[in-house]
């Protein structure tokens, strides 16, 4: 890819008549570099290339030398920890990583990290034009070919589409059978993917754009055909709580269900032992739970997970619970129950508790104080003298 | 859950009474509200006609019944508790359920097996109400003893009402000491108080009851031997100085007679005492040196003591025990023993202790239809099955509790 770049600036070069053609055969040992100060030679090319180029791009040895880098390195984080280098994956080297550069540091993003540079470096587009200096395109002096590409081939699409049922018209009446392509379980791409998919910038408009024309293929009767094309553009969703663990239901020695699970919210911690055909009393770490939550608040959190599936007074609940405050104790009796109660219910349930927000842990945490400041963000009170 | 069954009918036909009322002119408001009480007492489920306690038995479990508007000005001029008062004046009626177990069968059981051995036992009869499962807050202890104190009043007992003994131990605004025993402190506000409550409560039996004794005040002022009990009482509320020796002089002769009217038309005497425990514990009042006033170094507190000593006869104590309001005491304490502690528990020993514990069903049914027949339930979810399920969760049938909840505001 590099060498066809480097082929590339220098046939523009020579078509500008500002340095002489040799430059052709010497493109292999093209660096970024060398690229850029030949470059600005040019006030005016240099903006036009840079327009036509897109973002800041690596060349092909570059990336290929971060590779070599990458497993020259992570051949030797094996060796320092005493690991095979053969078998040696990215999660060893997460680990290795995080054990030998201990951080503090609170965003993710910002501790040590050693990925591959396919990770780490953003793709880039293929050079769009041929050694004749011109575009392989034709909608390349657009500056966003591939997304006006797609817009183009989306209205034939259409065009074809709306052609074929004035025929259909034409020919009699019109079969009512017509089905349109299924949507649910699936969304359009978002603005960020769409970019991805394309290897362009493209604005908000431009994003709108695509999705009215997307609706209108849509909405003509028989797009069925093309279901393809649509689904490329379309993500599927997941179903959100098959992902969640739930415990089969135990019994005890009367036959009675029960189950257990944990919950935590801040820094408080809890167990509860949900049992069927109760009475409805809870118990809090031995306690009546109106003694232990004086708050009208915190019992209020507690009824939520049995008011919402309309199951008041159908457990019996024992509960253990430390550290923290009170409503964070209250929370995470809260989350707690709620997973208790998975054991007992149907999938549909389940699905509409996730919804509710019942089974997502609340990710809070206090931020810790600063230095030179009287708190997290608060500063110290600021007298002249 | 029968009463449940029972109520729609009942209570749609209320419903459709009190529209009919509302929809029928402005004019005649005042008479049809008075007449609303008649229909509607007729056709609820959780109202009984009985309104006298000694008539109720068994199956006017969890109903409520009205304490007329005389009784509680006389019966409890100061007695009950603020959060109730607050409820009579927006009802404008005072309703008492007659709770489970009811405190006032406890005595007459008592009274029943001893006959007339009341008089002739050397000890009065002792009730304590507690707290039962888990030392609950709000489970209706002071309820269920103003229940008693009308039941003693409409016997014609004499009715000593101690409304709360903790007040007496804790921010006294005033402290002289006793001029009748110098290691002694009075407190003559709240005894005059007192005095003042107790004179409008047992208005009938102060020119009835003569001294026995003659008690000298100062110098000049003393009250004769033989002079009514009326006498000695105004003494205590003009007199502000001397009002705490002056309860003491009543509480004595009223012991005295008690014991000894048993042939006469004589009295019962019922010594109401609300958060007995206090008279055993710690105070906060400090002497001029900085260092803190005992109990039995309070006037108030030492004569008190004196009505629970086994020494007389001829009535009943009855006595709660609390929690709330006590001073130095862990909040999780609510056993007799853990409460009193070992020198209060063994002067009270011989008690017949009462457990007072949250709303049964029924109870809970009864007190929900009333707050509905009150209008006081105001949400169109309150109405619902699932209302009253979550209503009955965060109040865990507490009655302080389901009270605060249902008063939202």
């Amino acid at each position: 890819m590099a060498a066809s770049t480097g082929r590339t600036v220098g046939s523009i070069l020579l078509k500008c008549g500002t340095r002489c053609g040799s430059l052709n055969k010497t493109s292999y040992n093209f660096t970024r570099q060398v690229l850029s100060r030949q470059l600005c030679v040019s006030s005016a090319l240099h903006r036009k290339n840079l327009a036509a180029a897109g973002p800041e791009k690596f060349s092909e040895e570059f990336i290929k030398k971060q590779v070599e880098e990458y497993n020259i390195g992570k051949r030797h984080l094996a060796n320092i920890m005493g690991e095979d280098p053969e078998t040696f994956t990215q999660q060893d080297i997460d680990r290795s990583i995080a054990y030998l550069f201990p951080s503090g540091l609170f965003d993710k993003r910002a501790r040590p990290l050693m990925k591959h540079p396919d990770e780490i470096f953003p793709k880039q587009q293929a050079v769009q034009w041929g050694a004749d200096g011109r575009p392989f395109h034709f909608l390349f002096y657009t500056g966003k070919q591939s997304y006006y590409s797609l817009m183009h081939d989306t209205v034939a699409k259409v065009l074809a589409a709306e052609k074929q049922q004035v025929l259909l018209l034409s020919e009699g009446p019109v079969p009512q059978d017509t089905k349109p392509i299924s949507l649910v379980g699936s969304r359009w791409l978002l603005k960020e993917e769409l970019e991805e998919l394309l290897v362009e910038t493209i604005s908000d408009h431009d994003y709108a754009r695509f999705i009215q024309l997307m609706e209108r293929l849509l909405s003509l009767p028989n797009c069925l055909s093309e279901k393809d094309f649509v689904q490329r553009y379309r993500k599927q969703l997941e179903i959100q709580s098959s992902k969640q663990q739930v415990a089969p239901l135990q019994y005890d020695e009367n036959g009675v269900a029960y189950s257990t699970a944990d919950g935590r919210r801040k820094t408080a911690t809890c167990t509860v032992l949900l049992r069927d055909c109760g009475s409805g009393s809870i118990s809090i770490n031995g306690r009546d739970y109106l003694h232990y939550f004086p708050v009208l608040q915190d019992r209020e959190q507690l009824m939520f997970p049995f008011h919402f599936l309309d199951m008041l007074g159908r457990f019996d609940g024992q509960c253990t619970v430390g550290g923290g405050g009170r409503s964070s104790q209250a929370g995470a009796l809260r989350l707690a129950i709620s997973r208790a109660m998975l054991s007992f219910l149907s999938e549909g349930q389940v699905e509409s508790m996730r919804q509710a927000g019942l089974l997502t842990p609340d990710p809070r945490v206090k931020e810790r104080k600063k230095p030179g400041q009287e708190g997290a963000r608060r500063k110290f009170t600021w007298k002249k003298r | 859950m029968t009463l449940h069954r029972l109520f729609p009918l009942r209570l749609r036909q209320t419903v459709t009474q009190v529209r009919l009322l509302h929809g029928s002119g402005c004019g005649h408001q005042l008479e049809e509200v008075a007449m609303e009480p008649e229909l509607r007492k007729e056709t609820s489920v959780f109202r009984t006609q009985v309104n006298d306690p000694a008539c109720q038995s068994e199956r006017h479990l969890g109903q409520y019944y009205t304490l007329p508007t005389s009784h509680l000005h006389t019966i409890f001029p100061h007695g009950l508790p603020a959060r109730y008062q607050q409820q009579v004046k927006t009802f404008n009626e005072g309703c008492v359920m007659v709770r489970q177990p009811p405190a006032v069968r406890y005595l007459l059981c008592i009274l029943h097996q001893e006959g007339n051995d009341l008089y002739v036992s050397k000890r009065p009869v002792l009730l304590t109400l507690t707290g039962w499962v888990d030392g609950l807050k709000g489970s209706g202890k002071t309820m269920s003893l103003c229940h008693t104190i009308h039941y003693c009043s409409t016997q014609g007992w004499l009715v000593l009402h101690i409304p709360d003994a903790h007040l007496w131990v804790k921010n006294c605004k005033e402290l002289l000491p006793s001029s009748y025993h110098t290691s002694r402190f009075d407190q003559p506000i709240e005894a005059s108080n007192w005095l003042r409550n107790f004179r409008t409560t047992n208005e009938r039996f102060l020119s009835k009851i003569k001294l026995r004794q003659r008690y000298t005040w100062t110098k000049r002022e003393s009250t004769e031997k033989g002079s009514p009990l009326g006498e000695l009482v105004d003494m205590g509320v003009s007199r502000v100085k001397s009002s705490s020796d002056v309860v003491g002089a009543v509480l004595k002769e009223l012991r005295l007679q008690a014991a000894e009217t048993e042939e006469s038309e004589g009295f019962r005497l019922a010594v109401a005492i609300d958060g007995v425990n206090s008279l055993w514990g710690r105070t906060t009042i400090k002497k001029e040196d900085k260092s803190p006033v005992a109990p039995e170094e309070l006037t108030l507190i030492h004569n008190l003591r004196k009505m629970i000593d086994n020494n007389w006869c001829g009535g009943a104590v009855i006595a709660t025990l609390s929690q709330t309001g006590s001073l130095y005491s862990p909040s999780s304490a609510y056993l007799p023993k853990e409460l009193l502690g070992e020198e209060g528990f063994d002067s009270m020993d011989p008690f017949i202790p009462v457990p007072v514990s949250n709303y049964s069903e029924k109870e809970f049914e009864s007190c929900y239809l009333y707050y509905l027949d009150r209008h006081w339930l105001q949400h169109p979810h309150s109405k619902t099955d699932e209302g009253k399920k979550e209503i009955i969760f965060l109040s865990n049938r507490n009655p302080s509790v389901l009270e605060r909840l249902c008063a939202f505001l």
